[in-house]
């Protein structure tokens, strides 16, 4: 599904990213862990667009995609999620959804002027698709609650489901289980599977390892920019490079 | 419900539309005299003007600090084709829109390059430039001297628009107008788009939203407000200068934002109608005035950060919302469905964006 050949990325000297090759396949959960400044954000952000290689290439479906631009690769079927979960306060979650169906909708100024057939037509499918993913994150009961008043680990599933109503094929999440307690990761987990099981690829970041070694069905090990392991839960379990990265270099990423 | 809701559930009601717009109507007959009409037209320019810069500011997050010179583009475009060229009133005014929506293409495709306060700063340089091109391109504009004798809009033998009651009845117009593409544009899709955008760029980048298409769209759409109300202006004083362009008339309309509500709807004319009248009744101060308005608008931005009218719409949110809490469990200890949960959350979202 995803094919990543030699991926580099530089800022100045420093490599963020540096000659990173790998595979990911379709509907499975693919987890990307490292300790602090391994380049795991970089990583993803060069796979969504935001920002161009510098060496290297991403193919996605059998279809290059490098140094594409972020709103094409995110027509094509990529979501992705944030470290830190903007939304807009003063709607309510359902009114939030709705923009994210936009993508793909036609309707122009001109429709807006004239009010027309095609514009009403894809608002009534923007704004049921939005009820779809609210109801999918199990958060229909507040879709009318002001979105400054929901708890964070909402604000995530708020989140998640924005990702889903683009009707995307591969998810990246970062960190989605950051700043929230055990017992929510362990929901927010849940719900990755389900997103799973509906067909949808998922490539997450994440620091928590418990949640990632029962979550993932694939690893990728970043340290220094550079991929240092590969492989099942066990094996990266096992893995003396892993270990000593860990250990060695970052205590507080282990935790 | 008590009194108090009653009369904010009014305000989101199709009637108050029809009382607001008798109102308007009505106003000439009830003024004490011609110059309350006069203020009142004037404002109603500014209105328009300021929907403009709500569409890139309010809406799409972009604070363009270019807006002033785009109302004195519109200004000049007219005073110019009608004195200089001889032209019809109403066709030098569709010139002055063109010329605000071309200008504001190429000045969009440039500045919004740039992002946040680099934007801002951008703009402000605009802005001044505008101005510098208005105070010394003589050939052109006249320089210091401004234009005079600007004609008023043709009545086409039916109406004097010289007079200032049928004047203050085309502002009206134009007003109206501009609410109603305002309203239709930010409860579209479009206006999704720009609001994802001005959540942040990245997210809305996510979303396959088309940042700089989206961008220099909603800059465009702004500065042919600001043009449009530019040229009712100078049909309507008659006179123009340099003056026109200077940046703090761009300061006066983000204040008219502020108070009124930035992102919203009715927020632009609440701000600019406020203020204005304030102004007006403030005159005895004279420069003084801004010890009045200073601390006020500290205390507004501090305390009610969405202005007059945001803050009415979040209250109100926040209490639909609680009140449709407690009508689910209501229905859910009565065990029976509820009738009104469908309908409950779409009325309230209708009215979010008002």
């Amino acid at each position: 599904m995803l094919k990543i050949n030699n991926l580099t990325k530089r800022f100045g000297g420093l490599a963020a990213v540096n000659n990173v090759s790998i595979e990911f396949e379709a509907n499975k959960i693919n987890a990307i862990i490292g300790p602090n400044g391994a380049g795991k954000s970089t990583f993803f952000n060069l796979v969504a667009g935001a920002m161009a290689p510098t060496e290297g290439s991403i193919e996605y479906q059998g279809m290059d995609i490098t140094g594409m631009a972020c709103d094409r690769i995110a027509r094509l079927g990529i979501a992705r999620t944030f470290q830190t979960t903007s939304l807009f306060d003063e709607s309510t979650v359902l009114d939030n959804l709705i923009v994210g169906h936009r993508l793909r909708t036609q309707s122009r100024l001109w429709d807006v002027i004239i009010n027309s057939k095609r514009l009403r037509d894809e608002e009534k499918k923007c704004r049921s698709r939005a009820q779809e993913v609210l109801d999918f994150v199990g958060l229909s009961h507040i879709g009318h609650r002001i979105t400054a008043d929901i708890s964070q680990e909402e604000k995530k599933r708020v989140a998640f489901a924005l990702a889903l109503a683009t009707d995307p094929e591969l998810v990246l999440l970062d960190e989605p289980a950051g700043g929230i307690n055990p017992e929510e990761t362990e929901n927010l987990a849940s719900l990755i599977r389900k997103m799973v099981e509906h067909g949808v690829t998922v490539c997450l970041i994440e620091h928590k390892m418990d949640m990632i070694m029962n979550l993932a069905d694939k690893i990728m090990v970043l340290d220094h920019g550079e991929k240092i392991a590969e492989g099942t839960p066990e094996q990266i379990r096992s893995n003396p490079v892993v270990i000593e990265a860990y250990l060695g270099s970052d205590d507080d990423a282990a935790a | 419900m008590n009194a108090l809701q009653k009369i904010s559930e009014f305000f989101m009601t199709p009637a108050m539309k029809i009382v607001m717009i008798l109102a308007a109507l009505l106003f000439p007959f009830v003024a004490s005299n011609e110059y309350q009409i006069y203020v009142m037209a004037l404002a109603f320019v500014w209105a328009i003007a300021v929907y403009g810069m709500n569409i890139i500011t309010g809406l799409c997050g972009q604070l363009n600090l270019a807006h002033g010179g785009f109302f004195a583009i519109g200004a000049y475009t007219l005073a110019i084709l009608t004195v200089d060229h001889g032209w019809a009133f109403w066709w030098a005014f569709v010139a002055a829109g063109v010329s605000g929506a071309l200008l504001g293409f190429l000045a969009g495709v440039v500045s919004l390059r740039l992002k946040e306060h680099y934007f801002a700063i951008f703009t402000l340089c605009v802005g001044f430039i505008i101005y510098l091109l208005i105070d010394k391109w003589e050939e052109l504009t006249h320089g210091a001297l401004g234009i005079i004798n600007i004609p008023a809009p043709s009545g086409f033998g039916l109406v004097d628009f010289t007079e200032t009651t049928p004047f203050y009845y085309l502002a009206l117009v134009f007003m109206v107008l501009s609410i109603w593409l305002a309203a239709r544009i930010a409860n579209s899709l479009l206006g999704r788009s720009f609001r994802a955008i001005r959540i942040s760029d990245e997210l809305a980048a996510s979303l396959g939203i088309n940042l700089m298409r989206n961008k220099v769209l909603a800059f465009v759409l702004s500065t042919t407000y600001a043009s449009v109300a530019g040229a009712l202006y100078a049909g309507m004083v008659r006179f123009i200068g340099p003056a026109e362009a200077d940046v703090v008339h761009t300061f006066d309309m983000i204040t008219f934002l502020l108070v009124g509500g930035i992102g919203t709807l009715m927020g632009p004319l609440f701000g600019t109608l406020a203020i204005t009248w304030l102004t007006q009744s403030l005159q005895f101060l004279e420069e003084y005035r801004m010890i009045v308005f200073g601390p006020l608008l500290v205390v507004l931005v501090i305390f009610f950060p969405r202005g007059v009218v945001g803050t009415f719409l979040t209250w109100r949110g926040r209490r639909l919302a609680a009140a449709h809490e407690t009508a689910q469990k209501e229905s859910a200890s009565e065990k029976k469905p509820s009738s009104n949960k469908a309908t409950t959350p779409r009325n309230q979202e209708a009215g979010n964006h008002a």
